[in-house]
């Protein structure tokens, strides 16, 4: 039971910087889950980021899987309901006085502010995972090529993703 | 003037249905399928209002998407809408996912399962690699900002800093240079 309440409380304390959804926050779940409470492993956990990757739905669910992985179904609706709680009921008291702070000076700033900052959180998720899953010299060959390919083309991302899946059951990576 | 179709106004099971079919319609990110629910197909929302209210979801943390659905629950339904709509965007791909975890759990110790996934987890790097080049590009003043992008890899990737305590720092900082470039226009 106090492992779910751990979980709870981490994923409450996440949820209150997840400026960036939750693909931002993967550094951090990566911190806490496997450096501090080694609840799982470095490659328990880049495959769970893999299943999140293939699954449809927001992407919010990664933090369902690492729930299940660590706790069981109490594991799983707990780090879901603590992503999504906290700044679901800010969001219902705000939202009819947002017309009013819109716009604002400070208001401007902090969006302009936590934009370089995102960029940053999510730089770091991708250098994460690829160093946990140690990545060999083909491996980064794979995550260049679909960077630059995802850049360059209108290509749907989930034919990389087949793609990668493919190069991987072919055992190159 | 333009004629609108009158809005039909939802109750909780067309709003469950409504963000069931979102949540269940996207592969990394289902933000563009809610806009077209909610603005094409049902009329639940203008353009404008989905483009304002959508300011605060993405102004404060958290899901975006989630943030959304809680804003449409509640204009139609109040609190039991606010509950209702989430609800129903989550619990399809929350099954889903629960059962790839089974799966996993099951097979995940063959090979050729991790061999797969390793795939598609590069893959998913070269997205988010992807992603945040185009973010960084689409930031204005980056010789002031992006030394803030730097400092938050450093702190978080290579120090491994726990992530609220750079966040107020970097938001500080960053937040207070904008705000002073904006008092100077």
């Amino acid at each position: 039971m106090s492992l779910v309440i751990d979980l709870f409380l981490e994923f409450v304390l996440l949820s209150l910087v997840a400026f960036g959804g939750a693909t931002a926050l993967l550094p951090e779940m990566h911190r806490v889950v496997v450096e501090q409470y080694h609840w799982l492993d470095d490659q328990t956990f880049t495959h769970l980021y893999a299943i999140a990757q293939a699954a449809p739905g927001p992407n919010v669910l990664v933090v369902a899987l690492i729930g299940w992985e660590v706790g069981g179904l109490p594991g799983a609706l707990a780090t879901t309901l603590a992503m999504c709680l906290p700044m679901s009921i800010l969001i219902y008291l705000l939202i009819d006085r947002w017309e009013g702070f819109s716009g604002q000076r400070w208001q401007k700033a902090i969006s302009l502010g936590v934009a370089p900052l995102a960029v940053g959180l999510i730089f770091s998720g991708a250098t994460l995972i690829s160093l946990a899953a140690s990545f060999g010299l083909v491996a980064w060959g794979v995550v260049l090529a679909v960077m630059v390919i995802n850049l360059r083309s209108g290509l749907h991302p989930l034919w990389l993703i087949a793609a990668g899946a493919l190069l991987g059951l072919g055992g190159w990576l | 003037m333009e004629t609108t179709p009158k809005p039909v106004e939802p109750d909780l099971m067309a709003l469950f249905l409504g963000f069931s079919s979102v949540g269940l319609s996207g592969f990394g990110g289902v933000l563009p399928f809610a806009r077209r629910m909610l603005v094409e197909e049902r009329g639940w929302m203008t353009a404008e209002e989905f483009n304002t209210q959508l300011g605060l979801c993405q102004f404060l943390p958290g899901p975006n998407v989630v943030n959304l659905s809680v804003v449409v629950g509640k204009r139609y339904q109040g609190v039991a809408g606010a509950i209702v709509a989430p609800l129903g965007m989550l619990a399809g791909p929350f099954l889903i996912v629960l059962l790839l975890a089974m799966l996993y759990d099951h097979f995940g110790s063959l090979p050729l399962v991790q061999g797969m996934l390793r795939g598609v987890a590069a893959a998913g790097c070269g997205l988010l690699f992807a992603m945040a080049w185009r973010m960084g590009n689409s930031i204005k003043s980056k010789r002031l900002f992006l030394p803030f992008s730097a400092f938050t890899v450093l702190a978080i990737a290579w120090m491994r800093w726990p992530m609220p305590y750079v966040m107020v720092v970097g938001l500080v900082l960053s937040g207070g240079l904008a705000y002073w470039m904006l008092g100077r226009k």
